[in-house]
């Protein structure tokens, strides 16, 4: 089972005295103590982990998240910051002794800016609500996590969210401009603005899939782009998953970055095709989505040309859409390959390694055979343009030791991601979920180094302990501490 | 001091007990404040290490000189992306310099209005911190968060956190052509204007900049039929003074790229200012001294040459701007990068310290406090 930090006694026991500084800070109701109210905070899109926080509080403005900060810091607090609570990695999963952080009543967009294309937003905004904002007059915020009907843009900075579409658009981290930031001393900096620097060293970048270790954000300033003129989706079915793969490696060889381009295997097609009815071909292995957008006339040469290098690659089947709903149901398979996989499923966790798209077939077939190992089944959707991998593991929690034989799995398949040159995690984050993994991908020396970036930010460490880094880290020494031959500096310390 | 690898490199820091100045190809020295130190050569670290052009991947060794790295790409119709300049003749170089400068310096060039600049295109380092350990961060692979995002932090970091000995940078493909689209001269108020309307229709332009007296210039990239479809798009929006061929829209973007405008006047000071467009022709207009400026990425760029001591900052109401050309007096005693907020300043002096705590990289060369 996950360890976390042991819980402080000494605060747990000064409940009270919080909870009536808390009130000061912020109004009665937004301070929530009771454990049937707080029942909905006690995980996040990481159910498998669940933990009541000491008290949620719920602040709405900058100066009480500086507050109560400053409170937290001088009476050594941990604190725990959530947007929507839809972290895949438990990111905002809360401590026994520590205050949930919720930043939903943060909810506005403050400046809409067509003039210098950004939108300055609050952090409870949600992804999709920004592009709703501006796609009167044709913009849109381009990052499209899978959640983004729920998910947060103060959510998205912490986990430097991705999407389908961000090889030819980019993360999070390319497409903010600017924020607000409170540090747990209570200061408040503004990194960036509505321009594209900052002064100083990149700040934004290192704060952008900080999960929350480093400080708490409470304004955004995204950048909006104008939507292409015409978008279209071919759907292909491949024979095998190689021929799938070398099809991907050749429509970038030729040039063609498309918005979009998805890969499911035969599990993934079989569970999506059974639950939105979107026409996927059920004869094939492996089924890819390439989405192309731009100027129409663009749209159909690059189209034309997909559909040569897919018939060079032995495809099977090609359709393309002629009309935006059929476009939308093509995707609609994909975006709800997750609940697709939960009806076939009583349970499921997804994964999320990064590989270099090569090495796909070699990956897909160490899957397999882990799949036997582990006596558990496995489908794959997979952004097949930029290499991230989600497989879907399959089990019943119900099942004696079933959750325990999923989470070694998934451990099995992001050592093996790492092991092929791949990373642990291309867009949901480290969270608690591959935080013990950690020390596949760096040594100590490289750990310790990231944590002295937290000790930069954070030297207490009551940002969110215990999630992303397997050891915590004493700052008093900051910079001076050497590793060694590879050995901890600090073997005293608590690893989870 | 000279090193062979990255182990010699890890050896020379973890003896050294006075600051280097670090550098590559040597390019770089005359941007930032002057550092006065013995040179720490990382010369050594050349070459290409993998490329990978269907996986988009490239590292190379990070003195590795842009030029070979740019030739190499050109080869698979591929490019840096972000459009790395050549400030050779602005900074008094042999030179564009290495492929590390332009990272550690977060360098970019017109396209960066559509793409960003190093900083989006970094996915991995191999580097040696200040006290001589070996750091890996990112990798051979276009997605990526785990962990702390250090490639961007050395974006822009001036060789003040680490040095490099091997960078991974995303590639992409070359455009097949280029158009450049040119709107009369009508004033900055208007060109930023007109940038803004551009950047809102379907034109997908990688390029927005406006030179006083010549006009408005948009360059239009991509397969030919789109190329010509989007200027056709324009056409029918507003009144195009001229459209240049490949060739010279290619000329014309290296020379915006570079500097070019304002390289010849030597004695000027020139200063590079990025500000939101909206607020850019309102600055310049309240600019009381001599001077002469282009405007780049839609109005958000301003290229500006001006006497010494001109107090540029005090007439910009948001904003960063630099000092990117000046002599070595001059930016021993002007804030060189645009000043912080106290805050921020403490927090970039602890984020130093996390890195290079005995301050042995480059000192002072981005401010007087580091």
């Amino acid at each position: 089972m996950l360890r976390m930090p042991e819980p402080d006694h000494s605060v747990l026991a000064r409940r009270a005295e919080i909870v009536t500084a808390m009130r000061r800070i912020v109004p009665h109701a937004s301070v929530i103590e009771s454990a049937t109210q707080m029942r909905p905070y006690e995980s996040d899109g990481l159910t498998a982990y669940k933990q009541l926080p000491m008290l949620v509080v719920l602040p709405e403005t900058t100066a009480q998240v500086s507050a109560i900060l400053q409170y937290a810091q001088a009476h050594n607090i941990k604190i725990v910051p959530r947007g929507a609570g839809t972290s895949l990695s438990g990111g905002a999963l809360p401590l026994e002794d520590g205050i949930l952080l919720g930043l939903a009543k943060f909810n506005r967009v403050l400046d809409i800016d067509f003039t210098n294309r950004c939108v300055v937003a609050q952090p409870g905004v949600t992804n999709l609500a920004i592009t709703k904002a501006v796609e009167h007059n044709g913009f849109y915020y381009a990052p499209d996590p899978s959640s983004q009907i729920a998910c947060t843009i103060g959510g998205n900075v912490a986990e430097n969210s991705g999407g389908v579409h961000c090889l030819k658009y980019g993360l999070t981290t390319n497409n903010i401009l600017g924020i607000e930031m409170v540090l747990m001393t209570g200061e408040v900096l503004r990194l960036g603005g509505k321009f594209c620097e900052q002064a100083g060293y990149d700040l934004l970048a290192v704060m952008t899939g900080s999960e929350g270790l480093l400080g708490v954000v409470t304004e955004v300033t995204v950048r909006i782009i104008k939507k292409a003129e015409t978008a279209r989706a071919a759907l292909i079915g491949f024979p095998s998953n190689e021929s799938a793969g070398q099809c991907v490696a050749d429509i970038i060889s030729a040039g063609i970055i498309p918005g979009g381009m998805e890969m499911m295997d035969k599990p993934a097609i079989h569970a999506a095709e059974a639950f939105v009815h979107a026409g996927y071909p059920l004869n094939v292995e492996a089924l890819l989505i390439v989405e192309l957008d731009g100027p129409q006339v663009e749209v159909d040469h690059l189209l034309a040309r997909v559909g040569k290098i897919a018939a060079a690659n032995k495809s099977k089947t090609l359709r393309v859409s002629n009309s935006e709903a059929e476009r939308t149901l093509f995707w609609a398979g994909r975006k709800a390959a997750f609940p697709a996989v939960g009806r076939i499923s009583p349970d499921y966790i997804c994964m999320d390694g990064t590989i270099p798209r090569k090495k796909l077939p070699e990956v897909l077939k160490g899957m397999a055979k882990l799949s036997k190992k582990h006596r558990l089944a496995v489908a794959n959707v997979f952004h097949a343009g930029d290499g991230n991998l989600h497989p879907l593991i399959l089990f019943d929690a119900n099942k004696e030791g079933e959750l325990a034989r999923a989470e070694e799995f998934g451990a099995d398949i992001l050592r093996l991601c790492v092991k092929v040159g791949g990373v642990l995690t291309g867009e949901h984050g480290v969270g608690v979920e591959k935080r013990d993994l950690m020390e596949t991908m760096f040594n100590p020396i490289e750990i310790e180094q990231q944590l002295r970036i937290k000790c930069a930010f954070d030297p207490k460490n009551l940002l969110n302990p215990g999630k992303v880094y397997p050891t915590l880290h004493a700052c008093a020494e900051q910079g001076r501490m050497m590793v060694r031959g590879g050995a901890l500096p600090h073997p005293d310390l608590p690893r989870f | 001091m000279k090193p062979r690898d990255a182990m010699d490199l890890a050896e020379a820091v973890k003896a050294a007990s006075s600051p280097f100045s670090v550098t590559g190809l040597g390019t770089k020295l005359n941007l930032g404040r002057p550092v006065s130190a013995p040179p720490l050569d990382l010369s050594n670290f050349k070459g290409i290490v993998a490329y990978e052009p269907e996986e988009l991947i490239l590292e190379c060794g990070a003195a590795t000189k842009l030029s070979d790295v740019e030739k190499l790409l050109t080869a698979q119709n591929q490019m840096l992306a972000f459009e790395p300049p050549n400030y050779a003749s602005i900074l008094s170089t042999k030179h564009a310099g290495s492929i590390g400068s332009t990272l550690a310096c977060n360098l970019a060039g017109p396209r960066r209005l559509k793409v960003g600049a190093a900083r989006d295109h970094i996915l991995g380092f191999t580097g040696v911190n200040g006290q001589g350990e070996i750091i890996r961060a990112g990798a051979r692979v276009v997605k990526n968060v785990t962990g702390y995002d250090l490639p961007r932090l050395m974006a822009g970091s001036y060789g003040t956190l680490m040095t490099f000995t091997s960078v991974i940078f995303k590639v992409l493909p070359t455009p097949e052509t280029e158009q450049t689209c040119v709107l009369a001269d009508g004033g900055v108020s208007l060109a930023v204007a007109q940038m803004a309307q551009v950047m809102a229709t379907g034109a997908e332009v990688s390029a927005a900049a406006y030179v006083p007296k010549h006009g408005v210039y948009l360059r239009i990239e991509g397969i030919k039929a789109s190329v010509k479809a989007r200027i056709d798009m324009l056409h029918r929006a507003m009144k195009l003074h001229e459209v240049l061929p490949a060739v010279r829209s290619r000329k014309l973007w290296q020379e915006l790229r570079d500097v070019q405008p304002l390289a010849d006047q030597n004695e000027l000071q020139i200063w590079r200012i990025v500000m939101p467009p909206s607020e850019t022709s309102e600055f310049l207009a309240a600019l009381p001294f001599a001077h002469d400026y282009y405007l780049d990425w839609a109005g958000a760029l301003t290229w500006l040459a001006a006497k010494p001591d001109a107090g540029v900052r005090r007439y910009m109401n948001s904003g960063v701007a630099t000092l990117f050309r000046a002599d070595e007096a001059a930016r021993a005693k002007t804030d060189v990068f645009h000043p912080q907020a106290p805050e921020l300043a403490a927090l970039s002096v602890r984020v130093k310290n996390a890195f290079d705590p005995n301050r042995l990289f480059n000192p002072h060369k981005m401010y007087r406090e580091f």
